[in-house]
Order: structure tokens, then C-alpha cells, then sequence
């Protein structure tokens, strides 16, 4: 069977700045990918053109043996692939119930709806007439896994989970991703957190200056090579 | 009692302002789209309000039900075949483009129907009135508006916070980036919004047709009320705009009872008040 997802010599650009460099890269169903890198390494960049955010040569992304690189953001999301951004963006002016809404709005058939998400995350549940803005960060993270759930996705991205989180935060969100996990859902999380993002992990990528350095199951990796594919020493 | 019935007309006269506005606000709010053209998107509601009239000799309020599809349409058609190029281009390219709009709709509209003024046949509407006691008379026409203006803005507080598209709609006011990744075309998104916004022009087109004289170059000043309207009531409120539209009325009302000449006037120096006292306005929607 061919990879949920296939990233094929992927260059891409801002503007004249070149971001990434012939990035390969594959997602089997049900694994759970984690791609890791410092700052500026490319890891939300490669997230972005994966869910239409930055243009591609269309056969770079095969998502379902389609070729989906440089296709509008909206329609890869109906397609099945869903983003929780970095920062969470969630929408302050609506509720907390609004934006999970939001993400419903892929009118995707498939397990996830409001009743599991709140299952998932209960405090969603007492907090849904709430702004989003008043949410805690952590809660606010829910929210954002929630609102991407909510699109029944095939592909779950999540770009910097743990970014500006307390660390109980941090470990209560890790905690529900085997719950999202045992749900069918293929993951790609990308992480500064690396013990965090090995944890969870079925393969790691780790990236430098806009090229994989690293590629491997966790257990097949030593510290000192991680290391040394993420700061390039 | 002169007071009072000078207070009254003026509260009226503010529905008709709040309708210019409510299309502005509307298309300022899910778009960040400053559209300088939409007076002149009035005055062609009017106009084609007049064609359809002069064409079929049905009464105005008819004719709004087939002007006020069109506008609809003709919002979609320039959202999506211009406007939407803009959006991306910062602040200034929409603000051109819409003024360079504003022009050539005046200049189509000379060229179509001449420079003279024009007015909606009302049937005897005008001038009909109802005593409400105490000296004042109250216009039918003016009540109409009134209440034309309190339902526009009924329904779309309706639409922005309990349906759907009003949930999508205020995303797309917050993130338009993010939009996207929830599945949905931020483009239709914004075509609706300005489609919307060209409908309830058509209303306050008719009205104002019927109300007072038009010629095409009006346009600029309805703006001009809208923008006032709009500023004092608070950006993003449906209801703060129905407010601003009312004291911009009453003023103007007042100003004109002070002396003809100061009817104008008087509604800027209220603006200008309320901007200098409260530059976010009197009700702006709470930031929740």
C-alpha cells in the first residue's frame, strides 16, 4: 500500500529565501512522525506546504497517491488534512464551542464530533460559552487540537504543540494524543521538545537548515547523533 | 413640542443613515475592506430602482425585489472579479481600486441618465402622515424607514450570531489566514459579505430615492454619513451603527432647526466630537 503521505524532493520558498532543500519524506497510516529541528531549521515550513499554506510543485506533496502540493489551503483541508497551527489561532471573537464548530466546517463524515472532542477534553465542555481568549494556553491548545479534530482528518499536523506552555500543560496535551492516536488518526508533530516529540514518536525527522538530517525510529537513535543533526556540530 | 417633533424626525432620519451604514460596516468588518465606492453603490441601487420603475411602472418597494437581487449579484460579481485581488496587497490597493470604482460608477451613471435629478414616484407615501399627539406628526415614509432599518439589522445580527455563514463571517473577520484550514473559500466567504452588503444598499437606495432627489453624483456625501455613522456608533456593532446613525440624524435635525444652513454641519461637528472624545466610538463591540 503506498504512504499516506509523500514528500518528494520538496524545495520551498520565501520569496527569494530558499526554506527548504529536496526535504523527502513519507507518512505511513497510523504512524505518528515526529519532525524536529531548531529554530529556523524549516519544520513549520514543511508543515505549511503540506496543508496548501506555501505553494509547491504539485507531485513534491502526494497526499493519497494525489498530487496535492500547491493546491488551494481550503481544499486540501476537505481533502482530509488538518493543521493545528503554531500560536493556535484560534478565532477570539468566537466561543470555544464556535471554534471547535469552525473546524467541523470540512463537512467531513468520521468519528470525531463535539460530544468526543468534550471527551477528550472536558474542560472544553464547561468552558464551551466562553471567548476562546479566555482560555489558558494549555486550554487554548485543546481547543485547537479540538477544532482540527472536528474535521475528522485523515492527517493530523501539529506545528509546535508545547510552544510557550507550562510543562503540566505540556504533559496533560501529550497525555490525550494517544487517545487521538487510537482514534485512526496519522500524525506529524513538529517539536523543539525533542524528549517530548521521542516519546510519542513511531519515526523522527530532524531537520537543519532546511534539509533532513536525521531519519529514524526513536529507538534506533542515540543521543549523540540527534544532537548532531540538530545543531549540526 | 417644536423640540420634540425635531428630535423625532431627526431619530427617523438617522434609520435612513444607518442603512448607508450597515453595508459599509458590514463588508469593514469580515473583510477589512474600506469601500470608498459605496455611496455611489447606493445611488446605483437608486438608479436602477428608477430604470426598473420608469421600465415596468411597478411601485418602487417591487422593484426593490428585483433591484436588491441584482446588487446582490453585482456584490459577488466585484468581489470576485476585482476586489478579491486587492485584498492581499495591503491597505492602499483596495482603497484605490474602490475610489477608482466610486468614479466610474458616477460617470456611467451621467452618461446613462444624465445629470438631472431624479426622484422615485411614491404614490402619495411622502407626504402621508400619522399625528402621534402633542403637536408632532410623524411621516409615514420616515417610519417605514425606520423600521426598514431596525429589521436589516435584526436579520443580520440574526445571521452573524446564529447561523452558520454569521459564524464564518466573524472567523474570516478574525483570521482570515486561518480560514482556509477549516475547509473553507475565503473567497465566497468575502463575495457573500459583499453581496449582502450591495442588497441592503439597494434598500437604503430605494428608500432614500423615494425620500429625496438623486443625481449620480451623490454618492461621496452618502458615504460621507455612512462613515460618520458608522465611527460613532463603533466599528463591528449592527446595533452601535443603528445608534450612530440616529444621533448622526438627530443632529443634523437639531443643526437644521438652529438654522437651515447648519443641517450639514451640525451632524460633522458630532462626529468630529465623539472622535475627538471617543475615537473608538460610543458602543464598539466588545473585544470578548
Amino acid at each position: 500500500m503506498s504512504p499516506l503521505l509523500e514528500i518528494r524532493r520538496l524545495d520551498a520558498w520565501y520569496g527569494d529565501f530558499q526554506a527548504l532543500f529536496g526535504v523527502d519524506l513519507t507518512v505511513e497510516r497510523g504512524e505518528t512522525i515526529a519532525v524536529i529541528g531548531a529554530n529556523g531549521a524549516g519544520k513549520s515550513t514543511l508543515l505549511k506546504t503540506v496543508c496548501g499554506q506555501i505553494g509547491a510543485p504539485a507531485e513534491a506533496v502526494l497526499f493519497e497517491s494525489e498530487p496535492i502540493g500547491g493546491r488551494p489551503a481550503f481544499e486540501v483541508a476537505r481533502r482530509g488534512i488538518a493543521m493545528v497551527p503554531e500560536g493556535r489561532l484560534l478565532f477570539p471573537s468566537l466561543t470555544v464551542e464556535e471554534n471547535l464548530l469552525m473546524g467541523a466546517c470540512t463537512e467531513r463524515a468520521g468519528g470525531w464530533d463535539l460530544e468526543r472532542v468534550h471527551a477528550l477534553f472536558p474542560v472544553l465542555r464547561e468552558r464551551r460559552d466562553s471567548p476562546a481568549t479566555m482560555l489558558s494556553g494549555g486550554q487554548q491548545q485543546m481547543a485547537a487540537i479540538g477544532r482540527a479534530l472536528m474535521a475528522n482528518p485523515t492527517l493530523l499536523l501539529c506545528d509546535e504543540l508545547s510552544l510557550g506552555l507550562a510543562p503540566v500543560a505540556v504533559r496533560d496535551l501529550y497525555a490525550a494524543l494517544p487517545v487521538v492516536k487510537a482514534g485512526g488518526a496519522t500524525m506529524v508533530i513538529v517539536e523543539q521538545d525533542v524528549a517530548q516529540a521521542l516519546a510519542v514518536a513511531d519515526r523522527v525527522y530532524c531537520l537543519q537548515e532546511g534539509r533532513i538530517r536525521l531519519a529514524g525510529r526513536p529507538a534506533e537513535l542515540d543521543r549523540e547523533r540527534i544532537t548532531r543533526a540538530y545543531f549540526g556540530t | 413640542m417644536d423640540w420634540i417633533d425635531t428630535i423625532v424626525q431627526g431619530v427617523l432620519l438617522g434609520g435612513l443613515f444607518a442603512l448607508f451604514a450597515t453595508g459599509l460596516s458590514l463588508v469593514f468588518g469580515v473583510m477589512r475592506l474600506v469601500n470608498l465606492a459605496h455611496g455611489d453603490f447606493i445611488v446605483l441601487a437608486a438608479f436602477l430602482a428608477l430604470a426598473v420603475v420608469g421600465g415596468t411602472g411597478v411601485s418602487p418597494l417591487l422593484a426593490l425585489l428585483i433591484v436588491a437581487p441584482l446588487m446582490f449579484a453585482l456584490g459577488h460579481a466585484v468581489q470576485r472579479g476585482l476586489l478579491d485581488h486587492t485584498l492581499r496587497g495591503g491597505v492602499m490597493p483596495p482603497l484605490l481600486v474602490t475610489f477608482g470604482l466610486s468614479i466610474v460608477i458616477q460617470n456611467v451613471l451621467l452618461q446613462v441618465f444624465s445629470a438631472d435629478t431624479r426622484r422615485l414616484p411614491a404614490g402619495g407615501l411622502e407626504t402621508a402622515g400619522i399625528e402621534v399627539g402633542a403637536g408632532v406628526t410623524v411621516g409615514v415614509l420616515p417610519l417605514i424607514t425606520f423600521a426598514t432599518a431596525i429589521a436589516v439589522i435584526a436579520a443580520l445580527q440574526v445571521l452573524f450570531y446564529r447561523t452558520r455563514t454569521g459564524r464564518t463571517f466573524r472567523a474570516a473577520s478574525d483570521r482570515p489566514e486561518v480560514v482556509p484550514l477549516m475547509g473553507v473559500d475565503n473567497r465566497k466567504v468575502c463575495a457573500l459579505a459583499m453581496g449582502i452588503a450591495l442588497a441592503v444598499c439597494a434598500v437604503a437606495g430605494v428608500l432614500m430615492a423615494l425620500r429625496t432627489n438623486v443625481s449620480p453624483t451623490i454618492g461621496p456625501a452618502r458615504l460621507l454619513y455612512a462613515f460618520e455613522a458608522v465611527i460613532i456608533g463603533g466599528l463591528g456593532s449592527l446595533w452601535g451603527t443603528l445608534a450612530g446613525g440616529v444621533i448622526l440624524g438627530v443632529a443634523q435635525s437639531v443643526g437644521a432647526k438652529l438654522h437651515p444652513g447648519m443641517q450639514i454641519l451640525a451632524g460633522h461637528l458630532v462626529f468630529l466630537a465623539v472622535l475627538a472624545v471617543r475615537p473608538q466610538g460610543l458602543f464598539p463591540r466588545m473585544r470578548d
